[in-house]
């Protein structure tokens, strides 16, 4: 139980269908973890589990020491779901002003947060008037006001460019190398380079925890893409 | 609950109005346009007499039942697009969102109810024998029920088209039964034993009362009854609100 998430036999259902079974992981402290796996796989029910707004049926979910949702949580977990959660009749700086309030952070938050994610320039505009990808960025933004402990993101890259995509991974490299604690989500194997270590889910049980580097060596494969499909049908 | 957090929400509620312009029009404008329509479909000698009666009740229904239908959607919209799963990861506690909401709405409806009064006082000479800023106060106490009520019953719509069908569903039956259209006492026992339970009917008989200029006990039991409905209803939108969902 050394990890900054430790996860211990969790059991979810959703809808009636079995979505984790009896899954163990942790997330060590200060690193940028990777969680892949096919649509399906329970990428998200895992997130919603740690930051504690899933009815779990049995197991244990610990984060930061605390039981996962446990209210001194809410200041130092930030979660950012995979459509975005924005108000789209506020402009951009008025949704992160009012997140902001909430988490008690000075103004000067909001410029710093909307530096990062590259929207200074649309800060007065209306929010269901962006695009997909700027509107992901602006519910990206709200998890970085107050610089948490543990962030939980939810394919946050999904339909941004390439050069989007490039900036927000150097930005979560410069979080974790801060201390932070990344579990960021992805189903696009190129993403998984740029990670520390990399849980590999499959039908709701972890496949396989490791880091990029021993995974290329025990597929004997260099793409990583190629790796997972063939740690996926080598275990299948 | 933190001061901070309310009074945060309350604001980026009425932003939200604000943005919509739309929105704000039609809450004002409806209400206004009904009692205007309410005053000249009574024709004949004693027209200006049955508007006198339920004019003033009728003052506070109608916000009433705007306010239930816009905070009821408002709220399955914060459900729906994902924004109250990630307030509720947050450190904000339910009753945050529940007030913030509440205090953003009663001043809506108190611009609401102020000035379909002012229209139904001036331009439509409406007469009641009670003091003109009972009726107002009371029209705002109306919308803030009905406010409070669509928060409650939001939380069991799993949609916009179920959200909407509980304005007939939950406030028509109550509006039979409050005594607007035949006294309660008249009824079969067991409709008069339900309509006791009903909020509606203690916002319709403090309105009807300060109307005819009745007051004394039964007034203040009234608007008691309809503060003690508001708090539990905002009190059970808080239990139904659930951090962890499946």
């Amino acid at each position: 139980m050394d990890g900054a998430i430790s996860v211990r036999s969790l059991r979810v259902r959703r809808g009636g269908r079995l979505v984790l079974r009896d899954l163990s992981l942790s997330v060590a402290p200060g690193r940028l973890t990777g969680l892949l796996g096919p649509n399906g796989s329970g990428k998200t029910t895992l997130m919603r589990a740690i930051v504690g707004v899933q009815v779990v049926e049995a197991g244990a979910v610990v984060v930061l020491g605390e039981p996962a949702g446990s209210p001194e949580l809410r200041w130092r977990v930030g979660y950012v779901t995979q459509a975005p959660s924005v108000y789209g009749d506020l402009t951009v700086r008025e949704n992160l002003r009012y997140f902001a309030r909430v988490l008690d952070r000075p103004e000067s938050t909001v410029d710093e947060a909307l530096g990062t994610v590259g929207l200074v320039a649309l800060a007065e505009q209306l929010t269901a008037t962006l695009s997909g990808g700027e509107r992901a960025r602006v519910s990206l933004a709200t998890a970085l006001l107050n610089k948490p402990d543990v962030l939980v993101l939810d394919e946050p890259t999904v339909g941004l460019d390439p050069v989007l995509r490039r900036d927000l991974w150097a930005t979560f490299r410069r979080l974790a190398d801060g201390g932070t604690t990344l579990l960021v989500s992805s189903h696009v194997m190129e993403e998984a380079a740029r990670c520390d270590d990399l849980l590999l889910l499959r039908d709701g049980a972890l496949l396989a925890a490791l880091t990029p580097a021993e995974l290329r060596e025990r597929t004997g494969e260099h793409e990583l893409e190629q790796a997972f499909l063939r740690l996926a049908e080598g275990a299948a | 609950m933190s001061l901070r957090v309310t009074t945060a929400t309350a604001r980026r509620v009425l932003l939200q109005l604000r943005h919509d312009p739309r929105t704000v029009l039609l809450l004002v404008a409806v209400p206004c346009a009904l009692v205007a329509l309410l005053k000249y479909v009574f024709a004949g000698g004693q027209a200006g007499a049955v508007f006198d009666r339920v004019g003033g009740p009728l003052l506070g229904v109608f916000p009433l039942v705007s306010m239930f239908l816009v905070t009821s959607i408002a709220m399955l919209r914060e459900r729906t697009t994902g924004t109250l799963e990630r307030l509720l990861t947050m450190p904000l506690a339910k009753l945050d969102l529940l007030v913030g909401y509440a205090v953003a709405f009663a001043l809506a409806a108190a611009v609401q109810a102020t000035l379909v009064s002012a229209l139904a006082f001036g331009a439509l000479d409406l007469h009641v024998r009670g003091p003109t800023w009972a009726v107002i106060v009371l029209a705002v106490a109306n919308a803030v029920l009905g406010m409070a009520l669509g928060l409650f019953v939001s939380a069991f719509a799993r949609s916009e088209f179920q959200a909407v069908q509980f304005m007939p569903a939950f406030v028509l039956p109550q509006l039979l039964l409050c005594g607007l259209l035949a006294p309660r006492q008249e009824m079969a026992r067991p409709l008069e034993v339900v309509s006791w339970a009903a909020p509606l009917t203690y916002a319709y008989d403090a309105l009807d009362r300060v109307t005819r200029g009745v007051y004394g006990g039964a007034l203040v039991r009234d608007v008691l009854a309809l503060v003690a409905f508001t708090l539990l209803a905002l009190a059970l939108g808080a239990v139904t609100l659930r951090r962890r969902t499946p």
